[in-house]
């Protein structure tokens, strides 16, 4: 193999290579391309027995909706589930990457993941980049020190609350809680109070739409209710859909059948 | 950077089945200087990656990827599925976060028990999944609309190949960076039927 060749795969973090031609490029008057933002509605509340998220689903490429049904609610741990706003790229890298490192924790300690150790790693990754990988999270779980819900922003600041909003919905959302939120709130007004701030920030938010996600996670207890809510059915379907009478010109057509994959089985070596 | 060349791909599902779209043409901004040119690679039989955008990274990103999956064949023994493709099509492009490549990528394949998988990814991997159709390229706009009319779920290979067809060229109609035909992949269990059309050469 040449020196020149293309590299195994690196250490980890980020390659910069690109960087010179991308800004020659953008000299020529060629522009960058636009991101996945998740321009959304994210929100979270501590109740009397742990901890609600919530979030809609939809992805935005500048004006275009990109995803109707995108997940914004990521793993982090069993007992830890993290919402992304802001560049989808970032929230799903950094919360994946967090949530194999809080594996990994789990496999050295033998114990079960806690909210801030979860909460330190976001941060100090984020702050390391000055606020270039653009992701506000909302962190919540419940762990034996009991529940938790945090907020991360971009630069790496953080913010411990009992109710949060992230994202661009999060005006809408948060008139919602401050209204109508107190403590000790059963699971069940939790969940709808969620699901009412959420359902505001997809009404009023252009950046926000579709579904709402919600996540409800107790002590031992975690449940996901993908699409608990879809107040956004389409209206306007047509029951015969589109039929094509006048085929499409065909040029040329070449037909590969796939060959069966043959299993290769050990046999016994043969006997000389 | 997507307006320097011009594309457009299209990828869609049908039962037991997939097809994925692309339009021939490129260009250097308004002047077409190919009208063949190829932008849906096979990584294997069952799995194809359709590149949109600047077509230097898309080349480049091809050769990479290609070269990821021959090591995975070796390592592994085996063809990747189309998930775990698009994982490393994902950490790829997010490797260069702050200096990406200028590339949308579309992959197509059929995973387990030859169900159809599609995703659709923005440059720097933030994956898109869905259940039933993904675009990328200049043309996506329009094809979005098309899509999203033309769409019904469940379509046999026949219909779907019409769908896309009709989705694409309508769509590229409407645009002038991309066009001069079309080039369809749709892959079933048992076979891979590739097909060009004809559509309007301007």
């Amino acid at each position: 193999m040449s020196k020149a060749a293309v590299d195994v795969p690196l250490k980890g973090g980020f390659s910069f290579d690109l960087c010179r031609r991308n800004d020659m490029l953008s000299k020529k008057g060629v522009q960058p391309p636009s991101f996945l933002k998740t321009g959304t509605t994210i929100v979270g509340l501590i109740f009397q027995d742990g901890v609600i998220l919530g979030a809609d689903t939809r992805a935005t490429e500048g004006p275009i909706v990109a995803d109707k049904n995108c997940e914004k609610i990521h793993y982090m741990a069993p007992n830890i589930y993290c919402c992304g706003a802001g560049t989808a790229a970032d929230t799903e890298a950094v919360t994946d990457m967090v949530s194999s490192q809080l594996q990994l924790h789990r496999y050295h300690t033998g114990r079960e993941s806690r909210v801030v150790t979860a909460l330190t790693l976001l941060k100090s990754h984020l702050f390391s980049y000055q606020g270039y990988v653009q992701a506000a999270l909302v962190l919540g779980g419940v762990d034996v020190t009991g529940p938790h819900l945090h907020t991360i922003y971009p630069h790496g600041s953080t913010d411990t609350l009992p109710f949060a909003t992230m994202g661009s919905g999060s005006l809408a959302a948060m008139a919602v809680f401050e209204s109508k939120y107190r403590e000790g709130l059963t699971r069940d007004e939790g969940v709808k109070l969620v699901t009412e701030a959420i359902c505001s920030g997809i009404f009023n938010d252009l950046g926000s739409g579709s579904n709402v996600d919600v996540c409800v996670i107790t002590k031992g207890q975690t449940e996901y209710l993908r699409n608990h809510q879809l107040p956004n059915p389409r209206t306007y379907i047509n029951e015969k859909g589109y039929g094509f009478s006048k085929k499409t010109e065909v040029l040329l057509t070449k037909i590969t059948p796939l060959k069966e994959m043959v299993e290769v089985i050990e046999g016994d070596a043969m006997e000389e | 950077i997507f307006e320097y060349n011009g594309s457009a791909i299209v990828a869609m599902v049908g039962k037991n089945c997939f097809a994925i779209a692309s339009d021939r043409r490129l260009g250097v901004q308004l002047q077409t200087i190919a009208t063949d040119f190829q932008r849906i690679y096979k990584i294997h039989d069952k799995l194809f990656i359709g590149l949109a955008g600047l077509a230097t990274d898309a080349q480049t990103l091809y050769q990479k990827l290609v070269f990821r999956h021959k090591l995975y064949q070796l390592r592994e023994e085996r063809d990747m599925k189309p998930q775990t493709f698009a994982s490393l099509v994902s950490a790829l492009l997010y490797e260069k976060r702050f200096g990406p490549f200028f590339c949308q990528p579309v992959i197509a394949g059929l995973g387990d028990e030859d169900k159809p998988f599609i995703c659709t990814m923005d440059s720097i991997g933030a994956k898109e999944l869905a259940k039933d159709f993904v675009v990328a390229g200049t043309a996506s706009e329009s094809l979005y609309g098309a899509c999203e009319a033309m769409f019904k779920p469940d379509m046999e290979a026949e219909e779907l190949f019409e769908t896309i067809s009709q989705a694409l060229l309508s769509s590229v109609d409407r645009d002038c960076l991309s066009g001069w035909g079309g080039h369809v992949y749709v892959v079933t269990a048992t076979e891979v039927t590739e097909r060009i059309l004809k559509g309007r050469m301007d």
